[in-house]
C-alpha cells in the first residue's frame, strides 16, 4: 500500500459542507434542569470557534458534551463522522481526535512536565517509548517551556501548567482542542502566555474551540463568535460584526457590560 | 565472638539467675530464629497479599457494577466486624475440615492448605478489608477533575486507575496504611491458636521447658518492638521517596 500524499484517499476531505465538529439539537438537563436547549452549530475543519455567554449559560456543559465527558439528553453530535451520542460510542476513537484543555489544568501532579506529556501516548497508545519522548520534549519547547521538563506541576506557575496541560493534550496529535476557560483560573500577566501559545496553534491550522471570558481574544483569533444565554445560541457570526453590530438585546447588555 | 556472646548469658545465669538460654543453648536459639522466619513470612505474605485486596477492593467498590460493589461491601463488613481470632479459626477449624484432602504419593493423606497458608489466607483477607476502607478514603481525595482530564486523554476506568488514581490515593492514605500493616504484623501472633510455629509459639516452648517466662517475655516484646520498628522504617522511606515536589504543602 503506498499513499502519495497525507491526504491520500483515506484521509477524509474536509469541505464546509462537512463540518469536523457538528451539533444538531443538542439538549442537555441535569434533573429537572435543562441547561442545553437544543444547540445546532458548525465547525469546519482549521476553523477557530469561541464561545461566550454569561456564568450558567452552559458553555461549559457544551463543550464537555464533545468529547463525551458530560452525555447528551438529546440531539446529535458527530466528530470526524464519529456519532458522540451513540450508545455503543469508541470513546477512545473519539478522545484521539479530541483534545481537551481545562481551567484548572488539571495535570497529574505526581508525574514530571516531560512524564504528564508522554503519559497518554504511551498508556492509551502504546506508542514507542523514545518516539514519545522526543515528540514530548519537542512539544514543551514549542509551548516554551523548554528547560522544565523534570520539574512537577507543583513547581509550575499557572501558566505554566496550563501550557504543559496545553502540550499533553497535543501530544495525543488531535484534529480538534477544545479549551474550556483555560485562563479563567491564570494570574493576569500569565493569561497573556497562554493566550499567546493558543493563538499560534490557531495560526497553524489547529481546529479550535474555546469557551472564554477574553472578549479581545476572541475577537482577535475566533474565525466564528457563539454568543449562549440560558441553553440556547442567542447570536452568532464573525467577530467583526458581531462585536461592532449585536442584533439581540441580550448580547449587547452582555458586551456592555464585559467590553 | 558468638561463643563470646554465650558465655556471657551463661555467666548471667549463673551469677542473678537471668535465664536467656535462647542466646546460650544452640537448641532453643534455632527454636526462635525459625519462629522469627515463620514471622516474617507471616508478615510479608500478608502484608503484601493485603495490599493487592485493598486496591483491587476499593477499584471494585467505586466501579460500575452493582454486583460487584455490594460483593466488596459485604466483605469489609464481614471481615471487619468480626474479631481476627474468630476468622482464623473459622478458616482452619470451618471451612479447613470441608475442604477435601490430598494424598501424597506414599498414601498420607494431607490438608489441602496447612495452617501456615490458612493464617496467610485468614489474615490477608482480615487486614484487606480494613485496606479497602483506607484505599477507598485516598481514591477520594483524588479530584474528580484529574480523573477527567485522564478521560479526556482517552484513559479507560482501569487505566487511570493504574496509572493516576492509585499512585495518587496511596500517597494519601499511606499514613494510615502504616498503622494497619503495623496493627497486621502483631496481630500474625494469633496464629499461635492454630499452632503455626512463628515467634510466639516457639517462645512459649523455650519458656515451658526452661522455665523462663519472665526472660523469653522480654525476649518476645522486644522481638515485636524491632521488628514493628523495620517496618514503620521501610513505610517512612517509601513515604518520602513518594513525596512530590511541590505538591500538597
Amino acid at each position: 500500500m503506498t499513499r502519495a500524499t497525507p491526504d491520500g484517499p483515506s484521509a477524509p476531505a474536509w469541505t464546509p459542507d462537512h463540518p469536523i465538529v457538528r451539533l444538531r439539537d443538542v439538549r442537555k438537563s441535569f434533573g429537572t434542569f435543562e441547561v442545553l436547549k437544543g444547540i445546532s452549530l458548525d465547525v469546519a475543519k482549521g476553523e477557530v470557534v469561541c464561545i461566550i455567554g454569561p456564568s450558567g449559560s452552559g458553555k461549559s456543559t457544551l463543550i464537555r458534551c464533545i468529547n463525551a465527558l458530560v452525555p447528551v439528553s438529546g440531539g446529535s453530535i458527530t466528530v470526524e463522522g464519529i456519532e458522540v451520542t451513540d450508545p455503543k460510542l469508541d470513546k477512545l476513537a473519539l478522545r484521539r481526535k479530541v483534545g481537551m484543555v481545562f481551567q484548572q489544568y488539571n495535570l497529574f501532579p505526581h508525574k514530571t512536565a516531560l512524564q504528564n506529556v508522554m503519559m497518554a501516548p504511551l498508556h492509551v497508545l502504546g506508542q514507542d517509548k523514545r518516539e514519545v519522548e522526543g515528540r514530548a520534549r519537542a512539544l514543551l519547547a514549542k509551548v516554551r517551556l523548554a528547560g522544565k521538563e523534570d520539574a512537577y506541576p507543583g513547581e509550575l506557575s499557572g501558566g505554566q501548567q496550563q501550557r504543559v496541560a496545553i502540550a499533553r493534550s497535543l501530544a495525543m496529535r488531535p484534529d480538534v482542542m477544545l479549551f474550556d476557560e483555560v485562563t479563567a483560573a491564570l494570574d493576569p500577566e500569565t493569561v497573556k502566555e497562554v493566550l499567546v501559545t493558543i493563538r499560534e496553534l490557531a495560526e497553524e491550522g489547529m481546529t479550535c474551540m474555546l469557551v472564554t471570558h477574553e472578549m479581545n481574544f476572541a475577537r482577535d483569533v475566533a474565525d466564528h463568535i457563539y454568543f449562549t444565554d440560558r441553553g440556547v445560541i442567542v447570536e452568532h457570526g464573525a467577530p467583526a460584526t458581531f462585536f461592532a453590530s449585536a442584533r439581540d438585546e441580550r448580547t449587547r447588555r452582555f458586551l456592555s457590560q464585559v467590553l | 565472638m558468638i561463643e563470646a556472646i554465650q558465655e556471657w548469658f551463661r555467666h548471667l545465669y549463673e551469677t542473678t539467675g537471668f535465664n536467656f538460654t535462647v542466646f546460650y543453648d544452640p537448641y532453643d536459639w534455632d527454636r526462635y530464629v525459625a519462629g522469627l522466619r515463620t514471622t516474617l513470612l507471616l508478615a510479608v505474605a500478608t502484608i503484601l497479599a493485603s495490599l493487592v485486596i485493598g486496591a483491587v477492593g476499593a477499584l471494585l467498590q467505586s466501579g460500575p457494577s452493582r454486583l460487584l460493589r455490594g460483593l466488596v461491601n459485604g466483605f469489609v463488613v464481614v471481615f471487619r466486624n468480626t474479631p481476627p481470632l474468630v476468622q482464623i479459626f473459622f478458616f482452619y477449624f470451618g471451612l479447613g475440615t470441608l475442604l477435601p484432602d490430598l494424598r501424597t504419593a506414599d498414601g498420607l493423606r494431607v490438608p489441602i492448605l496447612t495452617n501456615v497458608q490458612w493464617a496467610i489466607v485468614s489474615l490477608s483477607l482480615f487486614a484487606g478489608a480494613f485496606n479497602v476502607e483506607i484505599f477507598r478514603s485516598g481514591i477520594e481525595a483524588v479530584p474528580k477533575t484529574t480523573i477527567e482530564a485522564a478521560e479526556a486523554l482517552g484513559y479507560t476506568r482501569l487505566k487511570a486507575y493504574r496509572h493516576i488514581v492509585l499512585p495518587l490515593a496511596l500517597r494519601v492514605c499511606l499514613p494510615a496504611l502504616n498503622n494497619n500493616l503495623i496493627n497486621l504484623l502483631k496481630t500474625t501472633t494469633l496464629a499461635y491458636a492454630i499452632a503455626v510455629p512463628e515467634t510466639l509459639y516457639a517462645v512459649k516452648q523455650i519458656w515451658s521447658e526452661s522455665q523462663n517466662v519472665l526472660e523469653m517475655m522480654l525476649v518476645l516484646l522486644a522481638t515485636y518492638a524491632v521488628l514493628v520498628g523495620v517496618l514503620v522504617w521501610i513505610m517512612h522511606r517509601w513515604e518520602r521517596a513518594l513525596r512530590i515536589p511541590g505538591y500538597g504543602r
